[in-house]
C-alpha cells in the first residue's frame, strides 16, 4: 500500500496504553502504511476541557488540526475515540462555521482551513479493504467468535463523525470476516462501559462492564473487540475486579482490532503487545472452552 | 368635504360630483343611481372607505341602475387617510384628493366585464375508500349527485375495518364501519372501483376527465355471486396477509376479510398456483358462476366528474432500518423486524380484534403464548427531526391507553407499560380515558424514551429510562408494540402531482387555508379530506368527509359556475409562446394553444388562459416579457393610469 | 431646505395582506405621516418592476412594495416570484444608477397594522432627512 498518515497518540496511546500504540504501529507496517507522529501535537482535552471551556477545547484540537495541515496531511489518524470525536468535533466547526474558524485560527496562530479529515483505527482499515486484508492472512481466525464492541464514541455523535450507523455499526463485523473470523449478535455493541467513571465510581463501572461481558458470553463470543483504550482498561484490566463481584462470569480475552488484524497476518502476540493484556489474551486459548479458563 | 367634492368635479373626465354623509345607507345607494341614470354615467368612483368594505355593495347599485359593475372603482379615503392622518391639514386634503384623482384615472381605464359562465357535470369522484372516503361519498350521493369512489384495495374499508375497538368509547371498530361499507356498496348513487387506481386527472373545476386502471382480478365481479366458495377451497394457504399486516395467511384467491364490499374476490397472481406453475385450476372448476377469468388483464375506464375529494388517508412510518423515503431515518436499536414479537400499533390492532388472526386472544407472534409483560412506546419516529419526522401523530397517545386497556381486558394477570414524550389527549372524555388506562386498568407509564430493546434469554429487554423517577428503568417484555408515526400513504404525492394539488415537506396534501379553507385545495373543485391532509383520528377525519361534501354539494347546488371576471388574459396575437407565463402560473391555468388558420394550418402558438382555473393573481402579467399578458381589473393601463397621475 | 420637505411615498400593496393592515391600521386609528399613495394590487406577483421605475419619474422620492409573508400567499407564490424577480431586478437598478435606499421591499400581514404604522412613520422621516430624490431624472436625463 505503501501509504504515510498522520498519526495523533493523544495521551493513552504514549501512557497507560501504549500496548494499543505498539499494536497499531506493528500491524500498519505490515501493511506498508507509516505512522508520522504530529509534531508537537498538544492534548485533544480529554472529557475535562470540552465541559468547563468548549472554546479551551475546540482551540486544542483546532491546534492539532492546523499542525496537520502545515505538515500536508490529508488524513489524521487518531486512535483513541475521544482523541478522535474531539478533533472531528473542531474541524466539524471550522468547515461549517466562518466566524468560529476565523477565531480558532486566531487563538492559535495558524492557518486553519479543515483540510486535513480525522479518521479512527477502524476507518483505515476499511480503507485497505477486505480484498487485501484476506490477500495479506496466514493465520486465519477461525477459532475466534467476537464480540465487536464500538463502545459509546466510536460512531457518535453521527453527524459530526460520519462513520457508520450510529445505534447499528457493522464495520468491525466486516474487516474480522475477512480475517476468517465470526461474529456474534449481541446486544451491547455500542452501551458506555464507563469511560473514565473507572477512577470516581469504579463500582459503576464494574456494573457496566459486566453487563457487557456478561451478553457477549451469552451470545456466544470467546472474546471482545474493541478500538477504544479506555474500553480496553474496563473491560480487560478490570475484568478481575469484576469477576469478583460476578464469580460465574468466565475469563473473556479483549483484543484490539489492531491486534487481531496482526495475528491473522502473522504477527507475535509480544510484537503486537497482546502479551502485556490482563486477561491472558494468546490465541491458542480460544480453541478451550471457557469454562476451563 | 365641499372644498374635496368641487375639486373633484374639476378633475378632467369627471361629469360630476356630489357630497353624501352616508352613501352607503339606502339614501345614498338611491343617489348614486339616481345620477348615474341622470347623467348617463360610464363611470363611478366612490371616495369613501375600504373596498373591502363596500365593492359589492356599490357593485350592485350600479348594476341596478344598468352600469357594468366592472366600472365601478373606490377611492379609500377614509381607511388610508382620513383616519390615520392629522385632521383638516392642507397634507390630509392632498393626500385625499390624490387618491381619489388616482381613481378617477383608473375608473377611465376600466371596460365592462361579465361573469364567467362554466358548465359543469354534477358528478363527483372520490379517492380513497377508507372510512373518510366512504363519508364523504355517502354524504355526496345522499344529496342526490353520482358519486365514483375509487379504492386501490380489493375492499372498501380503509385502515378503520383493521382495527379493533375504538377510543375513547370502545366501540367496536368493525360494528360501526361495516353497516356504512354495505351502504356504499348497495348505494345506488354511488360506483364502485375497487382494486383500482386513479391514473390520470386532466380538466377543471365543474370539468374534470378522470382516467382509472382497474386491476386485473381474475375474477369477473359481474358473474361472480359472492358464495366464496373459491376461497374456501384454494390451496395455496400461506401467504402473508396484507389486511393482518403479516401477522396471519391468505389465500391466492381471497377476500381481504370477510365482511369485505364489494364481496367478490381477486386472486393474487405472486403466489397462485396457476400463474406460478400453471396447475391447480381448483377455483375455476368450482366456480359455478363461471366468473374466473385468468386471461384479465387491467382496464382503463375514463369518467367526467364535477369534483373531486382526495381521502387517500395513511400508512405507518417503517420503523425498521430500511427507509423508502429519502430523509427518514429508521429505529435500528428497537429490532422491529428483526425480533417477531416487536409489533406497531396496527399490528397490535389485528390481535386485539376479534377478527384477527389469533380471534382476539392476544398471543404473540413468536410463539403464540400470552405475553404478560407488554411494554408500549409512544412517539416512535413522530416528534423526532432526528429520525425526519418532526410533527406529532396524535392519535398515538390516545390508541396506546386504549392498547393498555384492551390488553388489560383480555389478560387480566398481564401488566401494560408505557413509555411516553408528553400525553396528549384534546379532545372530548380522551383525558378521562387515559387516566382510566392509568387508574382503573393499572398501566404504568415512564415518561422517557426507550434507547434499545434487545433480546436476551427469549427475554425483550427494554431499557429505558423514567425521566420524573430520574433513573434508568429496564423491564423484561413478552412483547412490545410501537406506536409509530403516521405518515401519508403511498403514491400520495404522485397523485397530487397528477391532480395538480399542493402537498408539504412531509407528502402530506396542503389545503388552501389552515384555518378558513381547510378542505379544499389551492385548484378550485378538488377538496381534501381525513389523514391524508394530515395526521388526524376517526371522528376529525369523518368531519372533515362531511365538511369536503358539504362543499362538494355547494358546488352542485348551480346549474352552471359563474367566476368573477378579473381574470388574466392573453394578447394571442403578439404572443411569442415563450410560456414564461406557464412557468409562472401557481394554478395551472395557462396552457399553449395553437393557432390555425382555415384551411387547418398552423399559424403560430400562443400562450392561452383558462378563465375557469385562473384565479387573477397577475403573476403571468409581470412576467411577460412582450407585455401580451395582462390582467383584467387590474391592467396595465388601469395601473400606470393611475401612477401617471401622481404628479 | 430638508427641513420643509414632504417626500411622496408611492407603495404598491397587495389586495390580501398589507393593502388590509393599512386598513386595519385605519380602523384602529394609527396615525401615521400623510405622504404615502397607495396602489392596490391582487398580488405583489402582479408587480411588474417597472412599475417603481415609473413611479420615480412621476417624481416619487421612495417606492414601498409590500405583500403577504413568504408561505402566506392568496395565490400560494406569487410572493416567491415577486422576491426572485426583486432580487434580479434589484441588481439592475443598481447597475442603472437607481439609489436602492429609495425602494424599501416589506412582508406585511393583515394583522399587522402597527407594523404598517411604524414602516410608514419610519420610511417617510428616513426619506426626509435623504432629500428629494433628484437621481432619477438625472439618469433619465429629465430637466429638473
Amino acid at each position: 500500500m505503501n501509504l504515510l498518515l498522520g498519526y495523533y497518540p493523544g495521551c493513552a496511546l504514549h501512557g497507560s496504553s501504549s500496548d494499543y500504540e505498539s499494536s497499531i504501529q506493528a500491524c500498519l507496517q505490515a501493511f506498508k502504511i507509516r505512522l508520522v507522529e504530529l509534531n508537537g501535537w498538544v492534548c485533544c482535552g480529554a472529557s475535562a476541557a470540552h465541559s468547563v471551556n468548549p472554546l479551551l477545547s475546540k482551540s486544542l484540537s483546532a491546534r492539532n488540526l492546523a499542525i496537520a495541515e502545515r505538515e500536508g496531511y490529508t488524513e489524521l489518524l487518531a486512535p483513541c475515540p475521544l482523541c478522535s470525536m474531539e478533533l472531528c468535533k473542531a474541524r466539524h466547526t471550522i468547515l461549517e462555521d466562518e466566524e468560529h474558524r476565523k477565531q480558532l485560527s486566531d487563538i492559535v496562530e495558524l492557518p486553519l482551513q479543515g483540510k486535513t479529515r480525522v479518521i479512527n483505527v477502524l476507518q483505515v482499515f476499511e480503507s485497505i479493504g477486505q480484498a487485501e486484508l484476506r490477500e495479506h492472512v496466514k493465520q486465519p481466525l477461525t477459532e475466534v467468535r467476537a464480540a465487536c464492541y464500538y463502545g459509546c464514541l466510536l460512531t457518535r455523535p453521527p453527524k459530526v463523525v460520519e462513520f457508520d450507523d450510529c445505534e447499528h455499526p457493522n464495520s468491525m463485523e466486516g474487516i474480522l470476516e475477512a480475517l476468517g473470523a465470526s461474529t456474534v449478535k449481541w446486544n451491547f455493541a455500542t452501551e458506555c462501559c464507563g469511560a473514565g467513571m473507572t477512577l470516581a465510581r469504579e463500582e459503576t463501572v464494574i456494573e457496566l462492564s459486566h453487563r457487557i461481558l456478561a451478553n457477549a458470553v451469552a451470545h456466544g463470543a470467546n472474546c471482545i473487540v474493541v478500538a477504544c483504550p479506555m474500553c480496553h482498561v474496563n473491560l480487560d484490566m478490570k475484568q478481575e475486579e469484576t469477576r469478583k463481584a460476578h464469580p460465574e462470569l468466565p475469563q473473556l480475552p479483549v483484543y484490539y482490532l489492531s491486534d487481531l488484524v496482526g495475528l491473522a497476518v502473522g504477527l507475535k502476540e509480544s510484537q503486537l503487545g497482546v502479551d502485556k493484556h490482563f486477561v491472558p489474551a494468546e490465541l491458542d486459548l480460544l480453541s478451550e472452552p471457557a469454562e476451563t479458563r | 368635504m365641499e372644498d374635496l367634492t368641487a375639486r373633484t368635479a374639476e378633475i378632467p373626465g369627471v361629469k360630476c360630483a356630489v357630497h353624501y354623509k352616508y352613501m352607503c345607507s339606502d339614501p345614498g345607494q338611491s343617489l348614486v343611481r339616481e345620477k348615474i341614470v341622470e347623467e348617463k354615467l360610464d363611470g363611478l368612483v366612490v371616495a369613501a372607505c375600504s373596498p373591502h368594505m363596500h365593492m359589492k355593495t356599490f357593485r350592485a347599485a350600479a348594476k341596478a341602475a344598468g352600469l357594468n359593475p366592472y366600472l365601478v372603482e373606490i377611492a379609500n379615503i377614509r381607511e388610508h387617510c382620513s383616519w390615520v392622518h392629522e385632521p383638516k391639514t392642507e397634507m390630509t386634503t392632498v393626500k385625499a384628493m390624490d387618491i381619489i384623482r388616482m381613481s378617477v384615472n383608473k375608473v377611465i381605464q376600466d371596460h365592462s366585464l361579465e361573469p364567467i359562465k362554466v358548465s359543469l357535470v354534477k358528478r363527483a369522484l372520490v379517492i380513497g375508500g377508507g372510512v373518510a372516503g366512504i363519508q364523504a361519498a355517502l354524504d355526496i350521493a345522499d344529496a342526490g349527485h353520482e358519486v365514483i369512489l375509487v379504492e386501490r384495495e380489493p375492499s372498501v374499508g380503509g385502515k378503520m375495518a383493521g382495527l379493533s375497538e375504538t377510543f375513547p368509547t370502545l366501540d367496536c371498530s368493525q360494528c360501526i364501519l361495516t353497516p356504512r361499507m354495505v351502504e356504499v356498496g348497495q348505494h345506488p348513487g354511488i360506483r364502485l372501483y375497487t382494486y383500482s387506481e386513479v391514473e390520470a386527472v386532466s380538466g377543471f373545476l365543474g370539468n374534470f376527465s378522470v382516467t382509472i386502471r382497474k386491476k386485473a382480478r381474475y375474477v369477473d365481479v359481474d358473474k361472480c355471486n359472492g358464495c366464496l366458495d373459491c376461497w374456501a377451497k384454494c390451496p395455496s394457504k400461506q401467504n402473508q396477509s396484507e389486511f393482518d399486516y403479516g401477522l396471519g395467511q391468505r389465500k391466492a384467491i381471497y377476500v381481504p376479510f370477510p365482511q369485505a364490499v364489494p364481496a367478490r374476490p381477486v386472486i393474487d397472481p405472486k403466489t397462485c398456483i396457476k400463474f406460478q406453475r400453471n396447475k391447480c385450476g381448483v377455483c375455476l372448476k368450482i366456480c359455478k358462476a363461471n366468473a374466473i377469468n385468468y386471461e384479465d388483464e387491467d382496464k382503463i375506464v375514463t369518467e367526467e366528474v364535477g369534483a373531486i375529494v382526495v381521502a387517500t388517508g395513511f400508512k405507518l412510518y417503517n420503523i425498521g432500518k430500511k427507509q423508502d423515503t429519502p430523509g427518514i431515518i429508521g429505529y435500528g436499536e428497537y429490532g422491529y423486524g428483526e425480533y417477531k414479537d416487536v409489533i406497531d400499533g396496527l399490528q397490535f390492532e389485528r390481535l386485539a380484534s376479534a377478527s384477527g388472526p389469533t380471534s382476539g386472544e392476544i398471543r404473540r407472534p413468536s410463539d403464540g403464548a400470552e405475553p404478560k409483560n407488554v411494554v408500549f412506546i409512544a412517539c416512535v419516529g413522530s416528534r423526532d427531526p432526528a429520525k425526519g419526522i418532526p410533527y406529532c401523530s396524535k392519535i398515538c397517545c390516545m390508541y396506546t391507553a386504549k392498547h393498555t386497556m384492551l390488553y388489560k381486558h383480555k389478560v387480566h394477570d398481564g401488566q401494560a407499560h408505557v413509555f411516553y414524550m408528553d400525553i396528549r389527549a384534546g379532545g372530548k372524555s380522551y383525558d378521562e380515558f387515559v387516566r382510566r388506562a392509568i387508574e382503573k386498568d393499572g398501566a404504568r407509564y415512564y415518561r422517557g424514551r426507550v434507547s434499545k430493546i434487545s433480546e436476551e434469554n427469549g427475554k425483550l429487554m427494554v431499557s429505558g429510562s423514567d425521566t420524573i423517577g430520574g433513573e434508568p428503568v429496564e423491564i423484561e417484555a413478552d412483547m412490545v408494540v410501537l406506536a409509530s408515526a403516521m405518515r401519508p400513504s403511498d403514491g400520495a404525492k404522485e397523485l397530487a402531482q397528477k391532480l395538480k394539488i399542493g402537498y408539504d415537506e412531509h407528502g402530506f396534501l396542503s389545503e388552501s387555508h389552515p384555518k378558513l379553507r381547510p378542505v379544499e385545495t389551492t385548484t378550485a373543485g378538488i377538496f381534501v379530506c381525513g389523514a391524508c391532509q394530515g395526521p388526524k383520528d376517526i371522528p376529525e377525519s369523518v368531519a372533515q368527509a362531511s365538511a369536503a361534501a358539504a362543499k362538494v354539494q355547494v358546488l352542485f347546488s348551480k346549474s352552471e359556475l359563474t367566476r368573477e371576471p378579473e381574470v388574466a388574459r392573453i394578447d394571442e396575437i403578439n404572443c411569442a409562446a415563450c410560456s414564461a407565463c406557464l412557468r409562472a402560473c401557481p394554478y395551472s391555468a395557462i396552457e399553449r394553444a395553437e393557432i390555425r388558420d382555415r384551411g387547418g394550418n398552423l399559424v403560430k402558438y400562443t400562450s392561452r388562459v383558462n378563465p375557469s382555473l385562473c384565479m387573477g393573481c397577475g403573476t403571468c402579467v409581470s412576467v411577460c416579457p412582450s407585455k401580451c399578458a395582462d390582467l383584467e381589473g387590474f391592467s396595465e393601463q388601469q395601473i400606470y393610469g393611475m401612477v401617471n397621475s401622481l404628479i | 431646505m430638508s427641513g420643509d420637505f414632504e417626500p411622496k411615498i408611492v407603495a404598491y400593496l397587495c389586495n390580501w395582506c398589507t393593502y388590509l393592515a393599512a386598513d386595519l391600521a385605519g380602523t384602529n386609528r394609527l396615525e401615521y405621516p400623510a405622504n404615502v399613495r397607495i396602489v392596490r394590487l391582487p398580488c405583489t406577483g402582479r408587480i411588474d418592476f417597472n412599475l417603481i421605475i415609473k413611479a420615480f419619474e412621476m417624481g416619487a422620492d421612495a417606492v414601498l412594495v409590500s405583500g403577504c409573508h413568504p408561505g402566506d400567499c392568496h395565490y400560494t407564490a406569487g410572493n416567491y416570484h415577486a422576491r426572485r424577480r426583486w432580487i434580479l431586478f434589484r441588481e439592475l437598478l443598481d447597475v442603472m444608477g437607481i439609489d436602492l435606499n429609495r425602494i424599501h421591499f416589506a412582508w406585511i400581514s393583515a394583522a399587522e397594522s402597527k407594523k404598517f404604522q411604524q414602516l410608514m412613520s419610519d420610511m417617510t422621516s428616513r426619506i426626509r432627512e435623504m432629500g428629494p430624490y433628484t437621481g432619477y431624472r438625472e439618469i433619465a436625463g429629465i430637466e429638473p
